[in-house]
């Protein structure tokens, strides 16, 4: 079931190259880094360095008893990847590709972003490293994601709107590839999801996978075992990857879940696994969501990281393989989940993450008192307090 | 033999260079596409390079991108591009090539896609994202239909990659001309002009070689055809031309800037 490092990029029939030939020698000299650094004792030193003294790693798997006790089902574990530096768990991939971006003598990243987390990942990692970021983003992201836009410009790094197309971050995907087809030569191109042409998807799960390690490791000193189910919300799918893949061959239940958005039956959601097909996008074969011609649709979620019409092309894998079972969570229900976290916990969860919560909730209720439930908290939600005020200000007046 | 490859049989007799025009199907709208169609072959356009629209074209520039748009707009499709085609083949025989994403053709199936356009008339494909590496089926297929497959080279491809693209490549080669985007370039720096060298080095007159990306006068076309390209392929240009052009206009600008064109392609070797 575990794929290592995929034969020619493929999980399965999943993932692969389809790029224009401009980019093929870029992918194979990062291969070629990648393969040569992500073993080497120096490397890893200097990036477990950075994940210590920097980013706050280890995060703590923290006992949430009261939501526990609420609900009155399995004991709920919160893996805090929300207290990272930065506020999300993007920050283990960005240090990584940054380390191997200086090793590899670029001095110019681009990066795309959705909701703006990695984006702000990416400026961090690069102010940390002495290397000069740009980052772009969907306009109508940058509308709804004020805070980080300023944060990142904060941070040194520069922010190119795009105009083009749906506006989000399938379009920020797209012209980010389109400055690294005119830059090739020296600009890296850190992409922030599980996504895109081998070997990013790999790359991006190997940097997140000290998610997964560390839930085995602490639940293991708790438990004596490995959790019995874990969920992980997925819009490319990196904090959901790095989640699953150290426990794939364990007895542990594996939930990812999407944006339901306003409903899997209307127009407007992102669950790209369990509404899409099959298809070609951003270097990759995975599923998608599109329309009949195979044009890639608009997608909808209140989390911005989650409106995305692909995904990660080894979570395609894991869905067929049927080892991950991928579920879908709607806008209403985040934001339910969203003020309960906050309200027995004390923690404010991204919308994003707050997809995982509302299903581990619903999971949880349905397991015994001795098994256990891990939850990614991939981020945390100071960022999503307008829009989530906005949602109840609207669905309030709405239902007056 | 295809028409691609007879028509540049032909060309070669007369010592001649080709033209190689793109437009996008279905913009500004069905009628506007044939009325290019007609200039485009009036004005001595050797070859055509019809787009099918796709939404997330990555390695298109601003242009293209929104001639694409419009046409998904107006509610392009593989059935009215299919449609045109046909209506296009009862004009002329001139030779069509498609140029579209690897996606259209997976989601509707290779054998599904590629012998209806066979079926309407096209006779090569060019698809920008379909790296050799993943091609494997497709070039089945396309055998399968008899459809020229024409790949993509760049200025940063090695010599052993080039000789395997070319292997897999038939009608012609294409050798993008810049490190970028498809859209209009000022001049053009040496590494092209190597790129171009290299290529025909390697190629050796097995498989004609096409220049694109950024070129859009005749100053430019003489310039690269001078530098030994067999072919050269303008497609910003003219979508721009398109744009700014009232419908009625349309034949008559496209078929005037064609023909200087052409004319470029013309010189005498010393």
């Amino acid at each position: 079931m575990k794929i290592g490092y995929p034969k020619n990029g493929k999980f399965g029939e999943f993932g692969g190259r389809y790029i224009p030939e401009t980019l093929v020698p870029a992918v194979e000299e990062l291969e070629e880094a990648y393969l040569k650094y992500k073993n080497d004792p120096g490397f890893k030193k200097e990036l477990e360095y950075y994940l210590t003294q920097y980013a706050g790693r280890p995060t703590p798997l923290y006992y949430a008893k009261n939501l526990t006790e609420s609900i009155g089902g399995a004991k709920i574990y919160l893996k805090r990847e929300d207290l990272l530096h930065g506020g999300a768990h993007k920050i283990n991939n960005t240090l990584g590709q940054a380390l191997l971006a200086k090793r590899m003598k670029k001095k110019r990243i681009i990066a795309e972003t959705g909701a703006g987390q990695h984006g702000v990942a990416t400026a961090m990692a690069c102010a940390a490293l002495g290397l000069q970021s740009e980052v772009y983003m969907g306009y109508k992201d940058t509308q709804r994601q004020k805070l980080n836009v300023f944060r990142m410009k904060l941070l040194g790094s520069q922010v190119h709107e795009v105009k083009e197309g749906t506006q989000t971050l399938k379009d920020a995907i797209n012209e980010a590839i389109r400055d690294w087809i005119t830059n090739v030569k020296t600009t890296y191109y850190l992409l922030g999801s599980a996504v895109g042409p081998h070997p990013y998807p790999v790359m991006v799960r190997d940097f997140q996978s000290v998610i997964g390690k560390e839930i085995q490791e602490q639940m293991k000193k708790l438990r004596k075992k490995s959790p019995d189910a874990v969920v992980a919300c997925v819009g490319g799918g990196s904090n959901a990857i790095g989640t699953f893949y150290p426990l794939i061959d364990e007895d542990t239940e594996m939930f990812g879940i999407e944006a339901g958005g306003l409903g899997i039956k209307t127009e407007h959601h992102s669950a790209t696994l369990a509404a899409g097909s099959k298809g070609i996008l951003h270097g990759m074969l995975t599923y998608l969501l599109q329309d009949k011609e195979g044009q890639i649709l608009d997608t909808h979620s209140i989390a911005a990281g989650l409106d995305y019409p692909g995904v990660g092309p080894e979570h395609s894998y894991l869905k067929d393989s049927k080892r991950v079972r991928y579920e879908t969570v709607s806008d209403k229900e985040a934001v339910q989940a969203f003020i309960t976290l906050a309200k027995y916990e004390g923690i404010i969860p991204a919308l994003e993450s707050s997809h995982a919560v509302a299903h581990a909730i619903k999971k949880a209720k349905k397991m015994s008192k001795n098994e256990t439930i891990v939850i990614t908290l991939s981020g945390r939600g100071d960022k999503d307090v307008e829009v989530v005020q906005r949602y109840l200000d609207k669905n309030v007046k709405n239902s007056r | 033999m295809s028409r691609i490859q007879d028509k540049f049989r032909k060309l070669r007799a007369n010592k001649q260079k080709a033209l190689i025009s793109y437009i996008v199907a279905g913009y500004p709208n069905e009628q506007g596409t044939i009325s290019s169609v007609r200039g485009l072959v009036k004005g001595g356009t050797d070859i055509i390079e019809l787009g099918l629209p796709f939404s997330d074209p990555l390695a298109d520039g601003p242009v293209i991108q929104n001639a694409s748009f419009e046409a998904l707009k107006k509610g392009m499709s593989f059935n009215k591009f299919i449609k045109i085609v046909r209506r296009i083949r009862k004009e002329t025989d001139i030779p069509l090539v498609l140029m579209t994403y690897s996606n259209l053709l997976y989601h509707r199936g290779y054998n599904k896609f590629l012998s209806a356009i066979k079926d309407a008339g096209i006779d090569g494909l060019i698809l920008p994202d379909m790296a050799i590496d993943e091609a494997k089926e497709f070039l089945l297929e396309a055998r399968k239909n008899n459809l020229d497959t024409i790949f993509l080279i760049s200025p940063n491809t090695l010599p052993e990659r080039i000789k395997k693209i070319a292997d897999a490549s038939s009608g012609f080669l294409y050798l993008v001309s810049v490190f970028g985007t498809t859209g209009v370039q000022r001049k053009f720096e040496d590494y092209t002009l190597h790129a171009i060298k290299a290529a025909k080095n390697i190629v050796s007159g097995k498989i004609p070689l096409a220049v694109g990306f950024g070129v859009s006068s005749p100053e430019q076309v003489k310039f690269i055809i001078q530098n030994g390209a067999d072919a050269i392929i303008v497609g910003s240009a003219f979508l721009r031309l398109i744009e700014k052009t009232p419908q009625p206009k349309i034949e008559e600008k496209i078929r005037s800037f064609a023909s200087d064109l052409k004319k470029a392609t013309i010189y005498n070797k010393k």
